[in-house]
C-alpha cells in the first residue's frame, strides 16, 4: 500500500518542483472536410473541431482536480492545412480565410494553441503547399491562436532547397507583419526536418496523415524535478547520476501515462502518445539549463554542455520508454532560449552562442528554439541557419527544427518581451558572413547514404 | 473501491483527525487506513479512504475538504490513488 513518504514525494514534486503535464493535445483529421467550396470547407472545419474539442478543457480541469496535477495547456492539432485547404484556395487571402476560422473554433472550446496550419515539402513543394507557405505571414498576423511549422527535410528525401529559401524569406516577411508585438509572429512559425506526426508540443503540433481520426496526445514535463532529485547526488560518479535521472524521468512519464489515459477515456478518443519531453517555462526552478548547471557546468554553454545535455537526453528516454509503451512526438530535452531562465541568464553572461546551440541540437530534441536574433538579419542568412540544422537531422535522423524570431527594429544587447510562457530574450548576434550564393542554388539536398536501407 | 488519498499537512491543533473524520462519515466515505506524524509541531497525516459510497462528484468533495482545511488552518488535498500507485509502483 501506498506509504506517507510516498505521498509527500509526489506532492512536493507538484507543489514545490513544478511537476505538471505540460499539454493534452488532441489531433483531429480534417481530411473528411476538404471541398472546393471555400466557405463550406471553412464551416465543415469549424463543426468537426467544434464537436470533437467542446469538451476537452472541461475533461482536462477534471483530471487535473482528481488527480492534483496541473495541466497546464489544452491544445489541438489538425491535418496540415495545405493538403485541406488545397482544393478550395486559390490565392493567399482564401488560406489566411482558414486560419481565422481554426482561430476562431480555438477561442470558442478555450484552447490556448491550435497547431496544424503547415505543409509538408521536405522533396518538393505543391502549388498549395507553396500557396500555404506564402500565406503564412498573413496567417499568423490575423490569429492569436493558430501555430504554423513547416517539414522542409529528412533523412529518406534529402532537404527541400527552394522550400528552405522560401522560409527565409518567410519568416522575415512574419517578423515585419507582426512588428508591433515585437516579431510575435514568428514564435509561433517553426521548420523541421523529420517532423514528427504526433507531437503535441506546439508551436510544431500538426496531425499527421498517417494519425487515425482523432487521438490524444499528451506532453509530461519536469525539468524542476530533476533538477532537485539531482542535487542529492552532487559530486557521485555518473553511474548514479544518470539512475537518478532515469528514476526520475520513470515517475514524470507515469504521471502523463495516466493522465493520457484518462482522457483519452473521458473523452471517448484513443489514445496515441505520451511525449517525454522536459520542457521548460520562464519560471524559476523550471529550467533545463539549471540541470545542466547541477550536473556540473557553471553556465550552460560553457565547455562540456554537449556532452551533459546528450547524457541528460539520454537518461531522459531512457526512464521514460520503461514508464509508457507508447512513446513518441519530441521525446527529449527542449533547449529553448526565451522559455528558461537559465538558458536567458548562459545568454546575458555571455556564455551561451548560436553556434553552441547549434551544437547542442545535434544530441537533444529538437533543435534552436526561441531565439531572438537581430531584425536587420538577411532572409538569405535565416535561410542558411535553417539549412545547417536540417541537415543535422537530416544526417543524423533525428528531428531538428528551427523557431528563430528576427526582432524587427532591435538589435543585439536589447531585449524583447514576449509574455507568457513564451518568456523574454536577449538578442544574440548571427554571423554575418553571407551565405546568399550558397542558398539561391535551385533544388534540393540529395538524401545522405545511410538512407538506403531497403 | 474508489480509493483516495487525502493529505492534511500544517500546524498541528486540537481536533483536527474529528473535523476531518466528521466530514468523511456524514458523506459516507469509509477510512481505510490513517497513517500520522508531527515533525517539529508540524502535523502531517495521510488517510487512504474508499468513496465507493459518496454520492457527491469527486470534484465538490476536494473543494469542500479544502474549504474545511482553511477553516482549521491547514491544507487538504484529495487525490484519486492511482497518481501515486502510478509513480511508485512498477
Amino acid at each position: 500500500m501506498i506509504n506517507l513518504y510516498e505521498v509527500t514525494e509526489t506532492n512536493k514534486m507538484i507543489s514545490e518542483e513544478n511537476l505538471d503535464v505540460r499539454t493534452i493535445t488532441l489531433g483531429i483529421s480534417l481530411l473528411d472536410c476538404i471541398d472546393s467550396d471555400l466557405q463550406r470547407l471553412n464551416e465543415k472545419i469549424y463543426r468537426k473541431i467544434y464537436d470533437a474539442a467542446r469538451d476537452l478543457v472541461k475533461t482536462g480541469e477534471e483530471i487535473s482536480r482528481e488527480f492534483g496535477i496541473p495541466i497546464v495547456n489544452k491544445r489541438i492539432s489538425v491535418t496540415p492545412i495545405a493538403l485541406v485547404g488545397g482544393a478550395a484556395c486559390s490565392c493567399v487571402e482564401d488560406f489566411a480565410s482558414v486560419a481565422r476560422t481554426l482561430d476562431r473554433v480555438a477561442a470558442e472550446v478555450g484552447v490556448n494553441f491550435i497547431g496544424g496550419y503547415s505543409a509538408l515539402v521536405s522533396k518538393g513543394m505543391t502549388s498549395a503547399d507553396e500557396l500555404l507557405i506564402r500565406s503564412i505571414p498573413l496567417a499568423l498576423s490575423a490569429t492569436e491562436r493558430v501555430c504554423s511549422s513547416v517539414n522542409l527535410g529528412s533523412t529518406r528525401t534529402g532537404i527541400n532547397m527552394d522550400a528552405v529559401r522560401l522560409m527565409g524569406e518567410v519568416i522575415r516577411s512574419t517578423a515585419e507583419y507582426t512588428r508591433e508585438n515585437d516579431s510575435l509572429g514568428c514564435a509561433k512559425l517553426v521548420v523541421f526536418c523529420n517532423a514528427p506526426d504526433d507531437n503535441p508540443f506546439m508551436a510544431g503540433a500538426f496531425h499527421g496523415v498517417t494519425e487515425a481520426d482523432k487521438i490524444i496526445n499528451v506532453g509530461v514535463s519536469g525539468p524542476g524535478v530533476v533538477k532537485t532529485a539531482l542535487e542529492k547526488v552532487r559530486g557521485e560518479s555518473f553511474e548514479v547520476l544518470c539512475e537518478t535521472i532515469k528514476k526520475t524521468a520513470f515517475k514524470v512519464t507515469r504521471v502523463g501515462q495516466l493522465v493520457a489515459q484518462e482522457a483519452s477515456a473521458l473523452l471517448n478518443v484513443p489514445f496515441g502518445i505520451v511525449d517525454l519531453s522536459l520542457a521548460p517555462t520562464p519560471a524559476i526552478g523550471d529550467s533545463v539549463a539549471d540541470i545542466l548547471c547541477e550536473i556540473g557546468l557553471e553556465y550552460a554553454g560553457a565547455p562540456g554542455t554537449t556532452a551533459a545535455l546528450a547524457l541528460l537526453n539520454d537518461q531522459v528516454k531512457k526512464g521514460g520508454v520503461m514508464a509508457s509503451s507508447y512513446v513518441g512526438g519530441l521525446s527529449g530535452a527542449f533547449i529553448p532560449v526565451s522559455e528558461d531562465q537559465g538558458m536567458i541568464n548562459a545568454v546575458q553572461a555571455g556564455a551561451l552562442t548560436l553556434e553552441k546551440l547549434e551544437a547542442m541540437t545535434c544530441v537533444c530534441s529538437v533543435g534552436l528554439d526561441m531565439i531572438a536574433i537581430p531584425g536587420d538579419t538577411k532572409a538569405s542568412t535565416i535561410s542558411g541557419i535553417i539549412a545547417d540544422e536540417m541537415a543535422i537531422g537530416m544526417v543524423n535522423q533525428k528531428t531538428t527544427a528551427v523557431r528563430i524570431i528576427p526582432v524587427i527594429g532591435k538589435g543585439v544587447g536589447e531585449t524583447v518581451e514576449f509574455g507568457g510562457l513564451l518568456g523574454y530574450a536577449p538578442i544574440i548576434p548571427v554571423n554575418s558572413f553571407s551565405c546568399e550564393a550558397f542558398v539561391s542554388r535551385k533544388g534540393r539536398i540529395p538524401a545522405p547514404i545511410h538512407s538506403f536501407k531497403n | 473501491m474508489k480509493r483516495t488519498i487525502i493529505t492534511v499537512v500544517g500546524k498541528d491543533t486540537v481536533g483536527i483527525i474529528a473535523k476531518v473524520c466528521t466530514y468523511l462519515a456524514e458523506n459516507g466515505i469509509n477510512i481505510l487506513d490513517i497513517s500520522q506524524t508531527i515533525v517539529q509541531g508540524y502535523f502531517n497525516m495521510m488517510m487512504i479512504v474508499d468513496t465507493a459510497g459518496m454520492e457527491k462528484q469527486f470534484g465538490d468533495m476536494a473543494d469542500e475538504m479544502a474549504a474545511l482545511g482553511e477553516e482549521i488552518g491547514v491544507v487538504i488535498k484529495c487525490q484519486k490513488e492511482e497518481i501515486f500507485d502510478k509513480m511508485h509502483r512498477i
